[in-house]
């Protein structure tokens, strides 16, 4: 299938299924990406999988996202589900505000999402609603923060003995 | 008959004493300290790029069978030198602080390369700044990664240190005091 034919074929099956939950669609570097409202991802992901034509059944990844400048839609989640018989990837994204960063999870569709869920939640305080274990995965479990939030430093803070003079900054 | 060759291998002298015909006087501690520098049992607790540097070290053209520790440890409870080799992240901290409480008196730790010894080139939130943050360090061995030469001075600085150190250091105050820093007793 051409990636335009699939673009569109996308659209028009999300459209009649659920009206409105399209936000927008473009094919980005010869990848069709579809920004969706963020309520409905788990029931869109579900449709995709159960659909007879396009059966999107292997969740290739998913990635937190967070871009500060995008006031009100600060935080993201990227999924991107693979067709296998037919070779066919498609990249979904949902934006949300960093005040409310509360997503329906996707773990029902794709066990798979499990640790995937577990590590946004780490790294970026995204709480997927209804998730069977949500805790830390990567970092220490006493840890204060979601280090991949753009407003912390990537620099452990404890260390003494960096003089700015020396290392140019 | 051929005749035999003296051996040009160096090995360990005797420690100063008093001999005489069947009979040879010297110190327990000196004895002690030279049976035990000289049959370290090394834990390598290799987690990158270093340990690799290690495996060379292990392997025949510079083997670290010549000074006495080529008997690697993989339980600590039988180990007298700690080598922590390579990159700890924070979350191996407890891991590591671990292995260092279950290995037995006495003990001695070798700290390998940049990350082990400062958290080298990865000053961020999820690695350790340096394991002496968490557990005592005896020697520091610079380098990313050092080469297997640099590992056995340090092995050597080690050896140096088992030698000359009181047989029961543990009892000594400063030892527990530095323990007592790190939380240890």
């Amino acid at each position: 299938m051409e990636k335009e034919i699939l673009l569109t074929t996308v659209q028009d099956k999300l459209k009649a299924q659920f009206g409105e939950v399209l936000i927008s669609s473009e094919l980005l570097y010869d990848y069709p990406v579809f920004t969706i409202k963020s309520d409905s991802i788990c029931d869109v992901v579900r449709f995709l999988y159960n659909d007879e034509e396009l059966a999107f059944q292997y969740l290739t990844t998913l990635a937190g996202l967070h871009y500060p400048n995008n006031r009100g839609h600060e935080l993201g989640v990227m999924y991107q589900l693979h067709n296998l018989p037919k070779n066919l990837r498609i990249r979904i994204k949902i934006f949300f505000s960093i005040n409310h960063p509360v997503v329906p999870t996707i773990t029902p569709v794709f066990s798979a999402a499990n640790w995937m869920e577990r590590q946004e939640f780490d790294f970026f305080g995204i709480i997927f609603s209804g998730h069977p274990n949500l805790k830390r995965i990567l970092n220490m479990e006493d840890m204060t923060y979601h280090p991949m939030r753009k407003e912390y430093p990537l620099e452990d803070g404890t260390r003494e003995d960096k003089d700015d003079k020396m290392f140019g900054r | 008959m051929s005749t035999i060759v003296k051996s040009s291998i160096d090995i360990v002298s005797a420690p100063q004493g008093i001999e005489g015909p069947g009979f040879f006087a010297t110190r327990i501690d000196k004895v002690v300290g030279m049976a035990r520098a000289n049959s370290l049992w090394p834990l390598p607790f290799a987690t990158s790029c270093c340990g690799i540097e290690f495996m060379a070290t292990m392997a025949s053209t510079y083997d670290l069978g010549r000074f006495g520790a080529e008997r690697l440890s993989f339980s600590p409870r039988q180990a007298d030198l700690l080598m922590v080799m390579g990159t700890i992240a924070k979350k191996m901290g407890p891991v590591l602080r671990q292995v260092y409480e279950q290995m037995a008196e006495p003990k001695w730790v070798l700290s390998m390369g940049a990350c082990a010894s400062s958290g080298g080139i990865f000053d961020t939130y999820s690695v350790l700044q340096g394991i002496d943050r968490i557990i005592p360090v005896d020697v520091y061995v610079p380098g990313c990664p050092p080469r297997p030469e640099q590992v056995l001075d340090g092995i050597l600085q080690i050896q140096k240190l088992v030698e000359n150190e009181s047989i029961r250091r543990r009892d000594t105050p400063e030892y527990k005091q530095m323990l007592a820093k790190y939380g240890m007793e």
